[in-house]
């Protein structure tokens, strides 16, 4: 593939009291993509975004960003780096308010925030309408947007994105979906974590399956989407949590 | 409302302050109590901000402000009392030299310059304290929530026993205490200091650092998914604190010009987490306006419960000595049961919420005359 490597992961190990969760994973993430992983609960996703993001310390292995080596680095040098993470369970902050909010997710930044939040506020207008509520009464849908907004407001090159859909309703996680694709198409690269492979397989360029701590098997969107392991293994159950 | 008519009524209300102060401070001694509790409010004031900083902003649970209290009272007394008055309050084992010459040292600078010591007094206090703060919190700011509070009560209670051991008679005169303590000259300069350090903290709380304290405290995961260096942003709110608490303590020790470790018990701290839990857990001025009341309601307002009450020749039996703690343990537990938000919640006094309230409660009332008709 021409395009650069965002993200690479090499032979990373994760153990989470002393139980091992993951068990020694290669993975990439090409510039200006949307790469997925998914896999059922306890396949170690959220570890590995985790891990990324500098929340815990890996085992083994090397995580390089723009080929600087960012292993074991501490969360907000990470942020600095240019890589966001999306908690799952979006984890906004519920006494603060929207604005607020995003202003804290600009916090390393010196220069002024006013014009992204602006680009957030047109990303997204219902945060505009909302300015002033406080995070908490929002709906979960409008929470997942100002946790997307949030992550944009570091001017990350890379945002991870952990079950966005979870706990959403289906016509909202539609929604959802769209504002990946959406935020993508503004040059940010994208990996996705999660448990609805359907959607996340269609909007994908490429993807990973997670099963037990190792790759089990790796291709594009489109080609998981046809691939029968995988359909037997997560398409048709894609609903059954 | 229209921010002239808000910046009118700020001013006014500000005229009233000056005025009541200065006209408690012509006539202290006629309303001695007055005077006396809201010097002693005003002083509580700047430890229960300073708990609330801790505490209720970034959400870490400290009950280490006694300790800190009594480091800053008795670094200001020790700066403060006069070098030909040291022999007598260490009469017992005397003073240490080095402590001495330190005195007379002072006492040599320049008169503007000695006119600033008590000021100099209270930063000195707040400093050594934030020392110490920056030192347990250390390994202590690991811990969470309850275990956090433990590890702070037991710090506060061995800066207790150190003050009192009498391995340190010639520095902080052991269990006799310090007296001869130079106290404020008037309620203004009590107000200044106040304000000025309500100000500080005012300040940090409306800064970015504020913002970032208030996401700790709301989701420590996701603040540090942000980017927010969650052990360096506690360590700062827990210096800070612990620096304005010292600055309140030092104040306490110029008010009861004297003090000992006793002053310093585990009971101080509760009565400050009652002043923040009243005020509301996150409110600034929440914390003002309750340590005035509680501090009123507790050495003023209350005080009949403690005299022998007679209905004819009847002596209602309960009205005694101490009584009026027991009132106030069930004013407590009533707050605490069925309004937990206190008297602000997490909202800081604007003229908006004001006149929202009072219009709500007027039209309510309209409401209510209707209906009787």
């Amino acid at each position: 593939m021409a395009k650069n490597n965002l993200l690479r992961l090499e032979n990373l190990c994760v153990s989470y009291g002393g139980i091992r969760a993951v068990k020694g994973i290669n993975l990439t993430v090409p510039e200006g993509e949307i790469v997925t992983l998914i896999g059922a609960n306890g396949a170690g996703k959220s570890t590995i975004l985790r891990t990324i993001a500098g929340l815990v310390k890996p085992e083994s292995g090397k995580i390089y960003f723009k080929d600087n080596d960012i292993t074991c680095k501490a969360p907000n040098l990470i942020v600095e780096q240019g890589i966001t993470l999306v908690p799952e369970g979006r984890r906004v902050f519920p006494d603060l308010t929207v604005l607020e909010n995003l202003k804290i997710g600009g916090y390393l930044r010196k220069d002024n925030l006013d014009a992204d939040i602006e680009w957030v506020y047109t990303l997204f207008p219902r945060l505009k309408e909302r300015s002033w509520q406080m995070a908490g009464t929002l709906s979960g849908g409008e929470q997942q947007m100002l946790a997307v907004g949030r992550a944009l407001m570091s001017k990350p090159k890379l945002i991870m994105m952990d079950e966005p859909s979870l706990g959403l309703a289906p016509i909202i996680v539609q929604d959802i979906m769209n504002i990946i694709k959406t935020v993508n198409k503004e040059g940010v690269t994208i990996l996705l974590v999660e448990q609805n492979a359907n959607l996340a397989l269609k909007i994908a360029h490429y993807g990973y399956v997670c099963e037990t701590g190792h790759i089990s098997t790796e291709g594009s969107g489109a080609a998981l989407l046809e691939d029968e392991a995988v359909k037997a293994a997560y398409l048709g159950k894609a609903r059954k949590k | 409302m229209s921010k002239i008519r808000k910046s009118i009524y700020t001013a006014i209300l500000a005229v009233i302050i000056i005025a009541l102060m200065f006209f408690l401070e012509a006539n202290k001694f006629r309303f001695g109590m007055a005077y006396t509790v809201i010097q002693k409010g005003l002083i509580l004031s700047v430890v229960a901000v300073s708990m609330n900083l801790v505490t209720g902003f970034t959400g870490l649970f400290s009950l280490g402000q006694a300790g800190f209290m009594a480091i800053g009272a008795y670094v200001t007394a020790i700066f403060l009392i006069p070098a030909d008055g040291m022999a007598e309050v260490y009469y017992i084992s005397g003073v240490n030299p080095s402590i001495m010459s330190f005195k007379y040292w002072l006492e040599s600078g320049p008169a503007w310059v000695q006119s600033m010591y008590p000021i100099l007094a209270l930063i000195l206090g707040g400093l050594v304290a934030a020392v110490f703060a920056a030192i347990i919190g250390f390994p202590v700011l690991r811990l969470k929530s309850d275990y956090l509070a433990i590890a702070t009560l037991g710090f506060s209670e061995i800066v207790r026993a150190i003050i009192s051991s009498p391995q340190l008679d010639t520095i902080t005169n052991g269990s006799y205490g310090l007296k001869k303590i130079p106290g404020f000259d008037s309620l203004f300069e009590t107000f200044a200091i106040m304000a000025v350090c309500v100000l500080l903290m005012v300040l940090l709380l409306r800064s970015t650092y504020g913002r970032a304290f208030r996401a700790i405290r709301e989701d420590e995961v996701a603040a540090e998914a942000m980017g927010i260096n969650l052990s360096r942003h506690k360590q700062m709110s827990f210096i800070i604190g612990s620096f304005f608490s010292a600055v309140s303590g030092g104040m306490l020790a110029m008010f009861m010009r004297s003090i000992d470790s006793k002053t310093f018990s585990v009971s101080l701290t509760y009565d400050i987490l009652l002043i923040v839990v009243i005020g509301g857990i996150g409110s600034v001025t929440g914390s003002v306006i309750a340590s005035l009341l509680v501090t009123a309601s507790k050495e003023w307002w209350l005080r009949f419960f403690d005299a022998p009450l007679y209905i004819g020749n009847f002596q209602v039996p309960l009205f005694r000595t101490g009584f009026r703690m027991v009132i106030f343990s069930v004013i407590l537990l009533l707050v605490v049961l069925f309004y937990q938000r206190g008297i602000m919640g997490k909202n800081e006094f604007s003229w908006d919420r004001l006149s929202l309230r009072v219009r709500k409660l007027l039209g309510g009332r309209k409401r209510g005359a209707k209906n009787a008709r």
